[in-house]
């Protein structure tokens, strides 16, 4: 397969702040105490693409996601080098670009490491067992330059109230993207992000007289999985050095111009490829034929049905159906949402094997007595916890000490976490290193690395971190 | 009287009867038949006979729709006559549709009516209708069944008695380089909720301007997935609830069936009623619209789409004829001469006389008429008792009844004849002209209300040389306004009518001659364009969204709602202000209204003190000057007698007095809200946004102001509204910029230079 995949880790983003920090890195958040960036490298292996270029923003998450990729992988790089013989051998690079240069800034920064006929994009936060070959797949199919994955929106905040969740609640909950599509679900053809939500849905006309039908759909979403015809992509990004972003940039501006494609490679390969090989430009044309044109074909003809006079591109998305798990992790309330579901709902997603009680319960960690740990609930190796302590939907990390009755509900607590007797954590994140005392009382709150939440004390909805520097 | 006492009774007992569920099905099912359509697409022919009379393969068009009404299932059609209402009834009564058994035809009359909403009140108003009808205009051909419709109607309104409208569409994808369907109607741009089929969104008469469809967010924000339409035609065929009536009765100015009654309905959620659609596959239904149309159907009669509504298959009001090979159909008594080629797809009607060497084909030819020999008839449809003379050429023309054509004339494509007009021998009349014996009518607006107003054409006088031109063809020339009327050539009558407001451009869009080449690919260049402009502005639109940075940006739509905000907020400000200085409101009182208006439009106090200043400034613009001229007298005086050291630098183009005019308003009203003024400048920031402010409308709202820049800027000064510092880092913050952008603070240099010093003084 000549694709690349290049998995846009990111670095510290803001929007998760206190769960993220400089050594915590967005990418190796834990989810079901895994790295998050884990799932997708995992989906990627098992689609057979091998040849990875992991993108960090800022040089010190680079160094932190570097060293856990070469820690994981060091046993399993070593046995394809074995099998490196026949052709398989797993390349995983990773490379540093400067902070805020956005989604597109970064792909510019790597281009000269892009040689591949196709790259594949993928957001580093992605926990989702969507094929990634599929939406390759679908890509070759149409030659198309940019094909887009698209899941259904994540229904969110399942642990009511919560301070995001309130949020959402007060808005439309889950409006993400306005996606256009032709009736065949095959074609892009109109997208909206961001703050074009907020306003009328424009739809050009020029496209829906092409096309004949579009469908309209806000209950999808972008979930930042791409492939892009690597030249025609390096050239949007050299032309237009204004793109920062791959979702809000490049990606509408390719649907807006498909009809009226400023890209000049798009006739290029076609005459390249029939004069590489005959063969091959002959059965293209046999394909072509087979199935019937897409409007696209039939827009570009000119008046009689005569030789192309309009320049296409097409773009192209791949629904991911509604069995399948598709979230990204870039909200403190994504956050919570994946590591619930991943334990509860999506648990094929974990990778790990749950008990009679549908819980996983690494065999060193210790329960005191009259302790239960409910089903959909994680605890990590070498926690401890004390008597009469109850966990429900949460995920406790490696090495925690927990006291006596101690309640944990839809929380998540990472590791090496200290939480004293009597505390009571409900909907609420506790970040490694943290500590809290004596009969604590948080109720969807965030604490950050390292804090120590004094004895007694009572929160609600807030996010509690130490001040950086 | 006495019948309509039985009508009132049967009305209140069927109104009995459906209160039980299942009886509504048994209701009777009702139609109301429009037989004028309202528009002036068929004139000249209209101005003569009603269009649901007009032949289409030789049999009035009302005969199909009414046949199909009755296969359908209707029980009572009321037919709604307009224009040439005598006409219609007098042929219906004498048809046999008065006479069919389970099959009843009602006609209501009037003639001061000039819109289908108009008739459908005044079918409320005589209460006929008792539970869902059809509603249809009388030039439909169909040949769908309604039962699936009906049904799916009756059982939305069950669950939901808003849904009372179901609108048959049906899928014809219109050409995207010409913008319309095979029938030659506008696209037709339509939002339908995939699940249920309600109907979202409906835009015919496409402004072409805009190249975008605009949904509301609320649209989406209710329903996750739409579907969107240019690919459907809307067939005109509507099951209506009763309840329609009564809109279209307390909405007294809906007028049109779709872009009033629809689109008021689509926009309207307060009552929320609802449409919904349904689509039909297999089936026929068109409505002869325009002449492109009318062409289109007869075509698709004759290849018999239209079936069981053709020609060679007896139903109301058509005469016996055979369906021959390759699509010919003949009635009898047609004398041909042997030599005559008669083409496929072909009708002739009942006694014509075809000569020799005559070459008819894809073409309809009426009753009685007698085409010459060596005539050439391609695409057209002659209509009854026509004399088409020896060596004539028509190519895609509708001549109506008893036309006379002399020999050797020629008809170019997308000719309309209209009726008893005779041509000349050997004339050419040009391409897309329309003919008739009657002037054209001299006001014609495009304007709607008086599209309307002509209508009702069955009203109208006009000069008519009916009669005359029976007697003698020669009289013409001597009638009135020989100037203006073309001639026929030679014992020709009639006249042509001149295309009227850019109708030469329009004019093959609706013509029975098909699309020239040269206009396709014309079109299909501009549709280039078009779309060039399209991504160009979206370009500009989307770079809005993260790129600050990005000059465009700023512009782009993304910041037109702060932009609009904030430019509301400053209206009303300067409304309140006004208001205050009429009415000597306190200022503190004042102060409070602002501020209300801040904090409801959630803006700054920057943005507050900018808006007041604006307000003031304006304010002394506005003044009028002769109330100010003692005031001025004295301000010129003054300054006069102390020339500030920056005064000289004020440009010439103003003279003097008026400036001092201007300068005196300024400096008063000033002094009078100062307070006002400095309860909004808390900080340095507020103040240098006054001087920017100031400094915009000298460049744009103002420019009265600009060669008193530094004068004012002295007596803001002077009353302590802006200090110095805030000055001097006005004037810093410039010093990087454009020189254009720095024209005031070259202006104030002076003064700017003095304060720098005194400053330095202090220190």
């Amino acid at each position: 397969m000549d694709f690349q995949v290049v998995v846009l880790a990111g670095g510290t983003s803001k929007k998760l702040v206190p769960l993220v920090s400089k050594e915590v890195p967005k990418a190796l958040l834990p989810v079901a105490n895994r790295p998050v960036l884990s799932y997708v490298l995992e989906q990627l292996e098992l689609s057979n693409i091998k040849d990875l270029i992991v993108v960090v923003e800022g040089a010190d998450a680079a160094l932190r996601v570097g060293g856990w990729i070469s820690a994981a992988y060091v046993d399993r790089l070593h046995v394809e080098k074995v099998l490196e013989l026949q052709g398989y051998t797993v390349r995983v690079q990773v490379a540093t670009v400067p902070e805020d240069v956005g989604t597109a800034g970064a792909l510019r920064a790597i281009a000269h490491h892009l040689t591949a006929k196709d790259v594949l994009v993928v957001s580093g936060d992605l926990v989702s067992d969507v094929p990634p070959g599929a939406v390759t797949a679908a890509h070759r199919r149409h030659d198309a330059v940019v094909t887009a994955m698209i899941c259904s929106v994540p229904v969110s905040g399942l642990s009511e109230a919560g301070s995001s969740g309130a949020k959402d609640k007060t808005k439309k909950p889950g409006r993400y993207n306005i996606i256009g599509m032709d009736p065949t679900k095959q074609f892009l053809l109109h997208i909206a992000t961001g703050a074009e939500l907020e306003k009328d849905t424009r739809i050009r006309k020029s496209i829906l007289r092409a096309v004949g039908q579009m469908d309209i759909r806000a209950d999808l979403m972008d979930a930042h999985m791409y492939a892009f015809n690597r030249s025609v992509l390096q050239e949007v990004l050299d032309q237009k050095d204004k793109f920062q972003s791959l979702k809000q940039d490049v990606l509408p501006y390719l649907v807006r111009s498909q009809l009226k494609s400023e890209i000049l490679i798009n006739g290029a390969p076609q005459g390249q490829q029939a004069k590489e090989n005959g063969n091959d430009k002959v059965s293209y044309r046999i394909l072509a034929n087979a199935s019937t044109p897409s409007f696209h074909e039939l827009y570009a003809l000119g008046p009689n049905g005569s030789a192309p006079v309009r320049r296409t591109h097409k773009c192209c998305v791949y629904i991911a159906s509604n069995s399948k798990y598709c979230v990204r992790l870039n909200s403190i309330q994504a956050f919570m949402d994946i590591n619930r579901d991943v334990i509860g709902e999506a648990n094929h997603l974990s990778g790990y094997n749950f008990s009679a009680q549908n819980n996983i319960i690494h065999p060193s960690a210790e329960l005191g007595s009259k302790t239960t740990v409910g089903p959909h609930c994680m605890l990590g190796e070498g926690s401890q916890m004390g008597d009469k302590c109850s966990v429900k939907r949460s995920v406790i990390g490696r090495h925690c000490r927990i006291g006596s009755n101690v309640k944990v509900v839809n929380s998540v607590v990472m590791n090496h976490v200290t939480i004293g007797d009597g505390c009571s954590i409900q909907g609420s994140v506790i970040c490694s290193n943290a500590q809290l005392q004596e009969r604590v009382a948080l109720k969807d709150c965030q604490v950050g690395q390292g804090y120590v939440v004094s004895a007694g004390c009572e929160y609600k909805g807030e996010s509690l971190a130490r001040k950086e520097k | 009287m006495g019948a309509q006492k039985k009508r009132a009774a049967a009305a209140a007992a069927a109104a009995r009867v459906s209160e039980d569920p299942d009886d509504l099905a048994r209701q009777p099912l009702q139609a109301i038949l429009l037989a004028d359509s309202f528009t002036t697409k068929f004139r000249p022919i209209t101005l003569e006979r009603p269009k649901v009379l007009l032949p289409l393969l030789n049999v009035p068009m009302i005969n199909y729709t009414l046949a199909w009404l009755e296969a359908a299932g209707v029980a009572e059609v009321f037919v709604f006559c307009c224009a040439h209402s005598k006409q219609v009834i007098d042929y219906l009564e004498n048809s046999e549709w008065f006479s069919q058994p389970n099959f009843t035809v009602k006609t209501i009359e009037s003639h001061n009516i000039i819109s289908a909403g108009d008739a459908l009140r005044l079918i409320y108003e005589q209460n006929v209708i008792h539970g869902d009808f059809v509603l249809i205009s009388g030039d439909t051909v169909s040949n769908m069944s309604l039962t699936q419709a009906l049904q799916e109607h009756k059982e939305r309104k069950k669950k939901d008695n808003n849904a009372v409208m179901t609108m048959i569409i049906k899928k014809s994808k219109p050409s995207p380089i010409t913008r319309q369907s095979r029938l030659g109607t506008d696209e037709l741009f339509m939002a339908i909720d995939p699940n249920t089929k309600q109907l979202l969104y409906y835009e015919d008469k496409a402004d072409h301007s805009k190249g975008t469809i605009c949904l509301d967010k609320m649209l989406l924000a209710e329903n996750p997935s739409i579907s969107l339409h240019n690919d459907k035609q809307d067939c005109y065929i509507d099951i209506c609830s009763p309840e329609v009536l009564s809109l279209f009765t307390d909405n007294f100015d809906y007028q049109h069936l779709r872009r009033h009654f629809v689109k008021g309905l689509l926009l309207d959620d307060i009552m929320g009623y609802k449409i919904f659609t349904h689509e039909i596959h297999s089936s026929y239904v068109a409505r002869i619209d325009n002449y492109r149309s009318y062409d289109i159907v007869s075509k698709d009669i004759i290849q018999r789409w239209t079936y069981p509504y053709v020609p060679d298959v007896k139903f109301c009001g058509n005469r016996a004829t055979k369906l021959e090979r390759r699509g010919m159909y003949r009635a009898s008594e047609i004398e041909q001469s042997r030599s005559a080629q008669v083409g496929s797809f072909t009708v002739i009607g009942y006694g014509t006389k075809i000569g020799s060497n005559s070459k008819i084909s894809d073409s309809v030819i009426g009753e009685g008429c007698t085409i010459g020999s060596n005539v050439l008839i391609e695409g057209s449809y002659i209509w009854d008792n026509v004399i088409i003379e020896d060596g004539c050429e028509l190519r895609h023309v509708i001549v109506c009844d008893g036309v006379i054509m002399k020999a050797g004339a020629v008809l170019k494509p997308g000719v309309v004849l209209s009726f008893k007009v005779v041509i000349g021998e050997r004339f050419v009349v040009p391409a897309y002209s329309k003919v008739s014996l009657l002037q054209q009518p001299t006001v014609h607006d495009s304007d709607e209300e008086l599209e309307y107003a002509d209508n009702s054409s069955g009203t109208v006088e006009f000069s008519s040389i009916q009669g005359t031109a029976d007697q003698s063809n020669g009289e013409m020339t001597s009638e009135s306004s020989e100037a203006h009327k073309p001639k026929l050539g030679t014992g020709g009558v009639g006249y042509i009518w001149s295309i009227c407001e850019g109708g030469q451009e329009e004019e093959w869009r609706h013509s029975v001659a098909p699309i020239p080449e040269d206009k396709l690919a014309e079109l299909s260049e501009a549709m280039d364009d078009d779309q060039e402009l399209v991504t160009q502005d979206r370009t500009a639109l989307s770079t809005s969204g993260e790129l600050i940075s990005d000059s465009n940006a700023s512009e782009g739509d993304d910041n037109e709602d702060s932009k609009d905000d904030s430019v509301y907020f400053e209206k009303e400000v300067e409304a309140t202000f006004l208001r205050a200085v009429e009415e000597n409101v306190k200022v503190d009182h004042v102060i409070l209204e602002v501020n209300s208006l801040r904090l409801s439009y959630n803006m700054t106090s920057a943005d507050c003190a900018g808006a007041v200043f604006y307000s003031m400034m304006k304010l002394a613009v506005k003044t009028p000057h002769s109330s100010a001229r003692i005031a001025y007298m004295l301000a010129v005086g003054l300054l006069s007698l102390y020339p500030s050291p920056f005064s000289m630098v004020a440009s010439n183009a103003y003279p003097i007095y008026l400036s001092g005019e201007l300068q005196q308003n300024t400096a008063n009203i000033i002094t009078t809200w100062q307070k006002l003024l400095k309860s909004y400048l808390l900080e340095i920031d507020e103040e240098i946004e006054i001087i920017l402010k100031f400094e915009e409308m000298c460049l744009e709202s103002a420019k009265e102001f600009s060669p008193l820049f530094a004068r004012i800027l002295h007596i803001l000064y002077d009353k302590d509204i802006l200090q110095e510092d805030a000055i001097l880092r006005w004037a810093d913050e410039k010093e990087g910029a454009d020189e254009s952008d720095k024209v005031f603070v070259r202006q104030s240099e002076k003064f700017i230079q003095w304060l720098r010093e005194a400053s330095e003084e202090e220190d």
